[in-house]
């Protein structure tokens, strides 16, 4: 009963004129940021931090809440009809979101990202409200084995289930491994990987270099050849009827969206990962748990709905230890906290006690937020659709446009945009010979947190494997992991048996 | 299709053992009192690469997956000349950045492409090329305070700036 009353004070503080006037604008802003190629919440949320001084700190954290929530959504939007993730954490949309808009049915992805953003967002927001304490001790009591272990999971369900070639699919991820160690060591802080000794190189690879070459240059030029000249994104038609059919199958999805606003939240809530990495594991676990797993990759409406659900749910899930316990659970919220310190808030459990006012504001906030982005977001889905009608041959050179602006405004290096060139035509050369491009973004944004959580582990076992096994939350985890990597490998031996057990009989 | 297969796994095959050499630079055992040394991470993975690429080379020799079956060219008349007028116009813009600035580079590469490649009228080709360096501008160099390169068109930008910012 106390929390009703404490939230119901929050939502007295975050309807206030300024405060709603505020979450409505960072929704609008952030759909539109979240929509650009190369930015994401964090660019959005650390550039417009400091105009934000204009208001008082409760005021000026809803906005950047408000604008984290409705990038998570406008992501969505590039992903879908571009084929490029607006963000990072859009992603995993475009594995599903984009043949679906290929086939004509962008109107069907567009709604079925938003409500599963409502969804994750609704859902991860009621269990902050309610777990907020037991549920951030779980993350700290996570030890480096833990968080490798969880990496392999996320590697293991690309080898076991993508369907793609298995050794090509082994290469992609290490390769993406492989380029998110050059620069330096993280540990030694030693230059490592300079290759050929460029100075370009002495930095470590930024995630959306490789993100907008692979998805924004290196899928346009696929989606040219393949389409021979034809304008392959005219194709849509809306009316009430599609809508209400689009609907009852959306929520014939409800296992996804579930799964992926619960995954989404707790591995939001981890300090090392994040909106990226939960909404990539939700895309796999949606697959593996799907009865049409086949579908997966050509246009199911599960593998649209599972990472914006999952996306959604993280970026609640990783204000929830930077509230708490002044860890920040992503980089957006590692700016936010950042801003925090500087309007004289510290960030910790005290916070929940001396500033219940902002805190239970903030929460309350984040409902309002959720629910006019899915009101704006779906308010604009036809503009979108006449976004889709433009020929294609000016949406193409519009968005390598928008890439080269984007890549460079993400990083402010030249270097970058040459580098997302050759990235980009590399990966449409790979890809016209089956090697899967989405293991290797995954790799390079997981290969950060992985080295360290291995060498760390290591060093504490004293190079003894075991500890990836031994320990009660590592254990299984590695263990079901192992089994992913080797299914094919079962299944194999298994049609072998069974093929000779045929032939004999 | 099929020697672009194994033309691609040996280049691959060489850059899996550069990386290897290259993260040799670096311990890649164990150092004791500090575990493993900072190339073991990379090493691993680049032999990882190389052993993988091994098995895609196996897979061609036994004609077990599809490119390697495949007679269809790599690139076919259609997509070579796709991929020389895209690409090229694309290289082209980037390396007139240095020269023109990213705003005035992105209007030439969109007359050069709309106007030439996807043969619009001059209405359509003028009428997103202009307005998009504005909206650039407004959006990275005011609003985000993100500032584009300029190149040689420096002194064209500062009233502009002096008016904004």
């Amino acid at each position: 009963m106390e929390l009703i009353g404490l939230l119901s004070d929050g939502f007295l503080v975050a309807f206030e004129p300024l405060n709603l006037g505020l979450i409505v604008l960072g929704v609008v802003v952030g759909l539109f940021v979240g929509a650009m190629p190369g930015l994401g919440s964090v660019n959005g949320v650390a550039i417009l931090l400091p105009m934000t001084f204009l208001v008082p700190p409760a005021s000026a954290i809803m906005f950047l809440a408000a604008l984290y929530y409705g990038a998570m959504y406008g992501g969505a939007i590039s992903s879908i009809t571009l084929g490029i993730p607006g963000a990072s954490t859009a992603v995993a949309t475009t594995f599903d979101g984009r043949p679906l808009a290929m086939s004509g049915e962008a109107d069907k992805a567009l709604i079925a990202a938003a409500l599963a953003s409502f969804a994750g967002g609704t859902i991860s927001i009621v269990l902050f409200t309610l777990f907020a304490p037991p549920l951030a001790s779980v993350a700290l009591d996570f030890g480096d084995p833990e968080i490798f272990s969880l990496m392999i999971l996320a590697f293991a369900t690309f080898v076991g289930l993508s369907g793609d070639d298995i050794a090509k699919t082994i290469f992609s991820i290490c390769i993406g491994m492989v380029m998110s160690a050059i620069g330096f060591d993280i540990i030694s802080g030693e230059p490592r990987l300079v290759l050929f000794d460029l100075i370009g190189f002495q930095s470590k690879i930024n995630f959306l270099v490789l993100a907008i070459g692979i998805y924004g240059i290196g899928e346009m030029m696929w989606t040219i050849e393949v389409s021979r000249g034809d304008n392959m994104m005219s194709k849509v038609t809306v009316s009430v009827e599609r809508v209400m059919n689009n609907l009852k199958i959306i929520w014939g999805t409800w296992k996804a969206w579930l799964m992926g606003s619960v995954l989404g939240f707790f591995v939001g809530i981890l300090p090392a990962a994040g909106a990226t990495p939960g909404s990539l594991m939700a895309y796999g676990v949606a697959k593996m748990t799907s009865r049409e797993p086949h579908m997966f990759g050509k246009g199911a409406v599960e593998g649209v709905v599972a990472p914006e659900a999952a996306n959604n749910a993280a970026s609640t899930g990783s204000m929830l230890p930077m509230l708490t316990l002044g860890i920040p659970g992503s980089p957006t919220t590692a700016v936010l906290l950042g801003g925090m310190v500087i309007w004289g808030l510290q960030p910790g459990p005290r916070l929940f006690v001396t500033e219940t006012d902002f805190v239970w504001g903030l929460i309350a906030s984040l409902y309002a937020a959720n629910l006019f982005a899915v009101i704006i977001n779906i308010a604009f889905i036809p503009l979108f659709l006449w976004f889709l009608k433009t020929p294609f041959t000016i949406l193409a050179p519009l968005i390598f446009v928008l890439s080269m602006v984007g890549g460079y405004a993400s990083t402010e290096r030249m270097f970058d945009v040459w580098l997302m060139l050759i990235l980009g035509v590399g990966g449409y050369l790979l890809r016209k010979l089956d090697y899967p491009v989405a293991p290797a973004v995954l790799a390079i944004v997981l290969g950060p947190i992985a080295e360290p959580a291995l060498r760390q582990s290591l060093l504490i076992s004293g190079g003894d494997v075991m500890v990836f096994f031994n320990r009660p939350i590592a254990g299984p985890i590695t263990i079901i992991a192992l089994v992913l990597l080797f299914l094919p490998a079962f299944q194999l031996v298994w049609r072998r048996m069974r093929g000779k057990g045929q032939a004999a009989g | 299709m099929r020697r672009a297969e194994i033309i691609t796994a040996v280049l691959m095959a060489g850059l899996s053992i550069y990386l290897m050499v290259k993260s040799a630079e670096l311990p890649i055992g164990w150092i004791p009192g500090e575990g493993p040394g900072g190339g073991f991470w990379p090493f691993w993975l680049a032999a990882i690469m190389l052993l993988s690429i091994i098995w895609v080379m196996v897979n061609w020799f036994r004609r077990t997956s599809p490119p390697s079956k495949s007679e269809d060219p790599y690139l076919d008349s259609y997509a070579m000349k796709m991929f020389l007028l895209v690409g090229g116009g694309i290289t082209g813009m980037i390396a007139l950045v240095d020269i023109i600035g990213m705003h005035l580079a992105a209007a030439v590469f969109l007359i050069y492409y709309i106007r030439f490649l996807g043969g619009h009228s001059w209405k359509v080709t003028l009428s997103v090329a202009m307005p998009t360096p504005v909206v650039t501008f407004l959006f990275f160099d005011i609003a985000l305070r993100k500032f584009l390169p300029t190149g040689f068109m420096d002194p064209l930008y500062i009233p502009l700036y002096d008016f904004f910012l």
